[in-house]
């Protein structure tokens, strides 16, 4: 009996006891000092699923919806469920070979293995969708899944409304903790991005558990830590839908745009950039291909909001401005006349004007008489109450800061100039300390170094109705659920001008009023209707090219309790009376009358809108656009014979703007004054002259 | 089978462990309940439907029940009468898995029995082994201390392993090498517990550090002990030679037999997971095995530590109270394989955390110390033999079992005893456990 190994047992519980303490050891590290795992887990366990709510609607001034939410489906597919799937009839609905849904399928498996559902087929259009659902039971393991996808049911405003685009690392970054996640989509352009913050709504949060393949066991403790989706608020904007609608026909085939402002709100009532482009091409699943189209390859720039987002040299409807001013400072009455022969001579080199005759303020504000409003700007440079025309200058400008221009207005769309109202720092660059009012005479036009929006315009037509005072122009008037952002106060506040007495606000009426019954915008009446408007003819270049004059024209009516201010611009279109004076006069009317009346106002319509403006610098450039897209075609057709993937074109860098900010007053000052952003800058020219060459 | 106290056949059994049995195999049945539950199912449906995992083991727990009291009502001389019989049985069952075997996972150590039902013999060779061990060990012409029979009780331990390393079961055959500690109690020279545990140190030592830098250590230390000798090796001269031979036994041990084995003896899928564990990758690239496959055109399928790191994920996200009872994420997402068998400790960990987790390992020890002290108050060698083969074999269980889920040994597929779903470790560990419990009741008879 080997009792001497009695000890042994000693030994053994010894043992034991060593190893349940390192186990004991190695758990306490594991369990209680490594947060790793219990993150790891996590990571592991829960699949966080964001809840997308409706975007906000936007109504307009009568409360129809005209940036509204639909229904969209994406063909869904867990790839590792779909063997016993009819694929031949499944690829004839899709119109895609068996070749395409096997690599389709091969690289969702890649991306997203076999036992997640993945998107075959993202938004389906209605047709595609009542053929597919007819047959899903023929598909196992595809399902069709609802989205929610932005749609405009009146096809309009699409510089206005603006876009949505996906976010990228940028944004992310720029936007972090806002619960941005890669993937997402946002308002890019327009109200959906200035008022995002609104219509993006609340996400929801869903806590799913997940096995180790991916796949969903169901909620996490039921829910208790879920979010609910909060859906975005609509907002009420004060546009007009049917006068944009109206709008936007009328400026078929043009280069221009449209601002009309209720001068007692602010509220714009209608807003056209023309060409534009039908809104809902840029929804659905087409839409990086028409976005890429409309941003890269269209020279007439339709993704330019051109009421807000270029600027202009204002032209002859500046001289309301200067007439007010003029009459202000004192330096003009109604009883001064200015002589005009055809041309002024003050500044040695004679300046051009329409009219003849002997002018006192009104006459010479209907016939736009340039000889007038020259000597008046003269007289305000060179007043005597300031020590020099410095002074001077900087106080005509206090006068143009009030009424809204030279600053930015602070309209709620994306990418709003500011225009420009030199200052007598900037001449001094130009001319040196001592320059003379004749040095910038064209200023007294609207020619020169002198640019505004066409917002800024409409706006000082409001100005003028209002007779001194004005809201900042804004789209939308209210927020559902109140404006808990404070996005709409700056709206709220009444600007008013520098003090300006009645009579000069008369004056300056009778003569825009004059305008309409006898003067330059005779051909834009509207029947029944006291119309004030101002003209405006703008000489532009375009490289040296001298083009077309832009056409102006602005306006405000009724004369009395004025309800509707506009401004009209079509670029390169000739003499404002012939094309923008009559479109704001049918705006006008029907905003007033609610309808056109009459078969000749009615032919008007039909007129204007077949009436075609393009500049012919921009239709060399679309002919060469399409033919190059031709050879492109046509070798991609080629292409496509030899091998079935589709050609994918790198969009190049390009500027959405061209305008050169800063004019070069120095060598010519006048000719170079209608800066638009209207053509093909140099750099896609050349880009395309190279992409020629390989097309060809 | 506890409440029959008047019973004349419980007179003498030692309830402790019969109540430290049962709440572990209740624990069991849980933990295969957590890992099995799902909220969308009705779990009494299901469970009354026989088809889970765990009404199953809950029938394996019944048919343990029958098999205990059987085990409490037969004589225990029966078992000495009968241990080598029994143990021929087992090897001849191991040998005819060979032929009528069922693969499962990889190792054909499985003979079908009806109702789906399959049986391990490798597992209940366990018993087998301790039964022909304590009935070696207690034959009266046997002295321990004697190298012949030393080598005769090893072979008897070892002779299943063998089988189950042809098996493909390493891990099982890795438990015979338990009977180490039930030898050592009855005089196995310490020396050889110093010996191996030395080599397992100098193997982990190779795997953690540089073949050079362990290489400067090991001379460092030879050196260091000759000069803290360096009196005693004047008066004698071989203590030199021993200490030199030790050296370069160590030496080529870290240079050539550790490379051998992971290279040459082990599979590559075994090599990476040792390696693994401390941290390290193994280039299978290196493994003669790998190369043979590699060269008939076979894909290797490069194994990783995906397990271990589901496995200690599980456990560290218990944290201090764990995230209680089926609401464990990593269970409930089934990111542990092989969950309700050998990974059934890590579904503890979570659900109960490091409390649950320290208790249950109470639960575990002081069942081992009990069995301990059992085994001191036999009076017969063959009583103690075997309640020390017992603890051996639930030690070595617990140990690998628990140490591998927590990453301090490699994997190895053997089950957590009483916990792990499966009807064949059930019902061994229940006759092990039982067996001891009617010797231990019928320790005043003298058995040899």
């Amino acid at each position: 009996m080997p009792v001497f190994n009695q000890s042994r047992s000693r030994v053994i519980q010894f043992i034991f006891a060593g190893v349940f303490i390192a186990i004991t050891g190695q758990l306490i590290n594991l369990q209680l000092f490594s947060g790793q795992y219990k993150l790891a887990a996590d990571n592991n366990a829960f699949y966080r699923k964001v809840i997308y709510p409706d975007r906000g609607i936007i109504f307009d001034r009568k409360k129809r919806g005209i940036l509204e939410n639909t229904i969209s489906y994406d063909l869904v597919v867990i790839p590792s469920e779909a063997r016993g799937t009819d694929t031949m009839t499944l690829c004839r609905l899709l119109n895609i070979d068996t070749a395409a849904y096997k690599k389709r399928m091969r690289d969702l498996i890649f991306k997203n293995t076999s036992v997640k559902p993945s998107v075959f087929e993202a938004l389906l259009t209605p047709e595609m969708f009542a053929k597919l659902n007819e047959n899903m039971y023929r598909f196992p393991g595809f399902s069709l899944n609802e989205r929610s996808v932005r749609t405009y049911p009146y096809n309009v405003g699409a510089a206005v409304l603006g876009y949505m685009a996906e976010v990228d690392t940028g944004f992310l970054r720029r936007h972090k903790g806002e619960g941005y996640e890669m993937g997402d989509y946002f308002g890019s352009t327009g109200l959906e991005n200035i008022y995002e913050k609104v219509l993006m709504g609340q996400r929801g949060i869903k806590r799913y558990i997940r096995d180790n393949k991916g796949r969903l066991q169901g909620s996490w403790e039921n829910g208790a830590y879920d979010t609910a989706a909060v859906a975005g608020n609509n907002l009420y904007s004060s546009i007009d839908v049917e006068l944009q609608e109206l709008g936007e026909k009328l400026m078929q085939n043009k280069v221009g745009s449209i601002v009309a402002i209720d001068p007692k709100t602010g509220g714009i009532l209608c807003m056209v950039s023309a060409p534009t482009y039908n809104p809902n091409y840029l929804t659905g699943n087409q839409r990086k291909k028409h976005l890429v189209d409309m941003l890269y390859f269209d020279p007439r720039l339709p993704l330019l909001n051109r009421t807000v987002g270029t600027f202009y040299s204002p032209g002859s409807t500046f001289k309301t401005m200067v007439g007010i001013i003029g009459m202000n400072e004192g330096v003009i009455d109604d009883n001064f006349t200015v002589s005009c022969g055809g041309a002024y001579h003050g500044c040695g080199r004679p300046m051009g004007c329409h009219a003849k005759g002997t002018f006192t303020l009104k006459p010479a504000i209907s016939k736009s008489c340039n000889s007038y409003f020259a000597a008046t700007y003269r007289r305000i440079l060179e007043n005597g109450k300031y020590p020099n025309r410095d002074s001077a200058l900087s106080s005509f400008n206090q006068y143009a800061y009030s009424f809204g221009l030279g600053r930015r207005l602070g309209v709620d769309l994306p990418s709003e100039k500011m225009g420009n109202m030199p200052t007598p720092k900037y001449y001094h660059g130009i001319f040196g300390k001592n320059w003379q009012s004749c040095n910038i005479i064209s200023n007294s036009i609207g020619q020169g170094e002198i640019t505004t929006t066409l917002t800024q315009l409409a706006n000082v037509m409001a100005i003028i109705a209002n007779k001194g005072w004005y809201y900042t122009p804004h789209l939308i008037d209210s927020i559902e659920g109140g404006d808990q952002f404070g996005m709409l106060d700056k709206f709220k506040i009444r600007h008013k001008t520098k003090e300006i007495p009645e009579y000069v606000w008369e004056e300056v009426h009778e003569g825009m009023q004059g305008t309409m019954e006898f003067g330059t915008g005779f051909y834009a009446k509207v029947p029944g209707i006291s119309v004030c408007g101002k003209t405006g003819t703008v000489e532009n270049a375009y490289r040296g090219e001298k083009l077309k004059d832009h056409a102006f024209f602005g306006a405000f009516a009724p004369r009395e309790n004025p309800r509707i201010a506009i401004a009209v611009m079509c670029e390169n279109a000739g003499y404002g009376a012939t094309s923008a004076a009559p479109i704001a006069s049918l705006l006008i009317e029907k905003y007033l009358k609610d309808s056109i009346s009459g078969n000749d106002r009615k032919a008007k319509v039909e007129q204007l809108a077949k009436m075609d403006l393009i500049p012919p610098q921009m239709k060399r450039q679309m002919a060469k656009r399409d033919s190059l897209r031709q050879a492109q075609q046509m070798a991609a057709a080629k292409k496509a014979a030899r091998d079935t993937s589709g050609v994918q074109e790198a969009p190049e860098e390009m500027e959405t703007e061209s305008a050169p900010t800063k004019p070069n007053p120095a060598k010519t000052p006048k000719k170079d004054s209608g800066r638009t952003a209207a053509v093909l800058p140099e750099e896609l020219r050349k880009s395309t002259s190279v992409k020629r060459k390989t097309a060809a | 089978m506890n409440r029959r106290n008047q019973n004349i056949v419980t007179q003498g059994v030692d309830y402790v462990v019969i109540w430290l049995y049962a709440i572990l195999v209740a624990i069991g049945i849980l933990c295969i309940f957590m890992v099995e539950y799902r909220p969308e199912t009705d779990w009494l449906a299901s469970f009354l439907d026989g088809k889970t995992s765990y009404s199953k083991q809950l029938i394996f727990a019944g048919v343990c029940a029958i098999a205990a009291t059987f085990i409490l009502l037969t004589d225990s001389k029966l078992f000495t009468a009968f241990a080598n019989l029994f143990y021929l049985l087992g090897i001849l069952l191991m040998i005819a898995t060979f032929a009528i075997g069922k693969n499962i996972n990889g190792s054909k150590s499985w003979i079908p029995l009806a109702g789906g039902f399959n049986l391990q013999p490798a597992e209940l060779c366990k018993i087998f082994v301790s039964l022909a061990l304590a009935k070696y060990l207690s034959r009266q012409e046997i002295d321990f201390s004697k190298i012949r029979s030393q080598l005769v009780a090893g072979a008897i331990a070892l002779a299943p392993a063998v089988l189950s390393i042809l098996q493909h079961e390493l891990g099982l055959a890795l438990v015979y090498t338990s009977f180490v500690i039930a030898m050592y109690r009855e005089g196995l020279p310490a020396q050889i517990l110093i010996v191996g545990s030395s080599f397992g140190a100098l193997v982990v030592a190779t795997l953690i550090l540089e073949p050079n830098v362990l290489a400067v250590i090991l001379t460092i230390i030879a050196a260091a002990v000759i000069f803290v000798l360096r009196k005693q090796i004047k008066k004698k001269k071989g203590l030199l030679t021993v200490i030199i031979t030790i050296w370069l036994v160590c030496v080529g041990v870290q240079r050539f037999v550790v490379p051998y084995i992971f290279n040459n003896v082990l599979e590559c899928y075994q090599s990476t997971r040792i390696y693994s564990m401390v941290g390290k990758e193994y280039n299978c690239d290196d493994n003669k095995h790998a190369q043979d496959k590699s060269s008939t055109n076979k894909t290797v399928r490069k194994p990783d530590d995906y397990n271990v790191r589901q496995s200690k994920i599980a456990i560290g996200s218990g944290g201090f109270f764990g995230r209680g009872f089926l609401k464990g994420t990593q269970t409930r997402g089934k990111y542990v394989p092989e969950q309700r068998t050998d990974f059934i400790f890590t579904s503890l960990g979570e659900a109960f955390g490091f409390v649950g987790c320290f208790i249950f390992l109470l639960l575990y020890l002081f069942l081992l110390f009990r069995i301990v002290m059992i085994a001191e108050r036999q009076r017969s060698t063959f009583s103690r033999v075997y309640a020390y083969s017992v603890v051996s074999i639930f030690f070595f269980h617990i140990a690998v079992n628990v140490g591998m889920t927590i990453g301090l040994f490699p994997i190895v597929g053997i089950p957590l005893p009483l916990i792990s779903y499966g009807g064949s470790s059930l019902l061994t560990f229940t006759v092990l456990v039982f067996i001891l419990l009617r010797l231990d009741a019928d320790r005043q008879m003298v058995l040899r």
